[in-house]
């Protein structure tokens, strides 16, 4: 039986490495990834923890089932934004999306 | 004891795929690393006994957000099939490992200063129950996130559509 800290070291390290290449990178499509890792870092934690903390209840079950299928609806849309960014503009980094800028 | 050593192999799976996911420079070798992540955890969650939820992780994910992207990144541009050549500067790099390490440092806090009460795990949760618990309609049932999702997903097919459509003007 592994103990729930493990998961929670594991899921945190994920979630911080997530966001350092959000941070890091500027090509769109690399960011869109770098979030999928953070997202996919609280799904361990929410089923780890509905697992091994509270074994009789589904609550974080659900959560991880509904955070899968609303991640590929919101990587979907991105990608088709991403997509018509580079249509429209010829780059694929957000330092060229400048015209909303204040 | 032997689920340790295989949450040990899946964790050095996950977390250097992911750390050669964030630093590689091309970005089709970005998304196979994280087509590796999301099977590791997958496995985590096959070793959580939750199946379904391993099923449904290499379904959906690694089967349909990893095709949209290698899509997107086979239709955005060529350079990038080839290898591209993005420079990251400098103090991003600073700036990213300083948020980083701030964050676990608040994290490591938070979590050593709680203690968790594991309690007795029991078998595989059956598939009936996750079925009931998904399409009831009672207390601790979740019929209407269920249809709610549905309806999301069609709007995000068309608002997909409608965005990357081609103009005709």
């Amino acid at each position: 039986m592994v103990p729930v800290e493990c998961y929670f070291v594991l899921s945190a390290l994920l979630f911080f490495i997530g966001v350092y290449g959000f941070v890091t990178r500027r090509n769109l499509i690399a960011m869109l990834i770098s979030i999928e890792l953070v997202l996919n870092a609280v799904d361990i934690n929410f089923a780890a923890f509905n697992r091994l903390l509270f074994p009789g209840e589904l609550e974080g079950f659900f959560m991880t089932l509904f955070s899968i299928g609303v991640s590929a609806a919101e990587s979907a849309v991105a990608i088709a934004i991403i997509i018509n960014v580079y249509r429209n503009l010829k780059s694929d980094t957000v330092d060229s999306i400048s015209n909303m800028k204040g | 004891m032997a689920s340790i050593v295989v949450f040990s192999i899946l964790a050095v799976v996950i977390l250097g795929s992911a750390l050669l996911c964030v630093t590689t420079k091309r970005i089709m070798r970005a998304a196979t690393y994280m087509l590796f992540v999301l099977f590791g955890v997958a496995g985590l969650y096959f070793l959580l006994d939750y199946t379904y939820l391993g099923a449904a992780q290499i379904a959906v994910y690694a089967g349909g957000v990893t095709m949209i992207y290698v899509f997107a990144i086979q239709l955005v541009s060529k350079q990038t099939l080839q290898g591209m050549v993005e420079h990251i500067k400098c103090s991003r790099i600073l700036q990213g490992l300083l948020l980083s390490v701030v964050g676990l440092a608040t994290v490591a806090v938070v979590f050593l200063k709680n203690c968790f009460i594991s309690a007795a795990t029991t078998d595989e949760l059956p598939m009936d129950q996750i079925g009931t618990a998904l399409l009831g309609s009672e207390k601790y049932q979740y019929v209407l996130p269920f249809e709610f999702i549905s309806v999301f997903l069609l709007a995000c097919i068309i608002g997909g559509l409608v965005v990357s459509r081609k103009r005709e003007d």
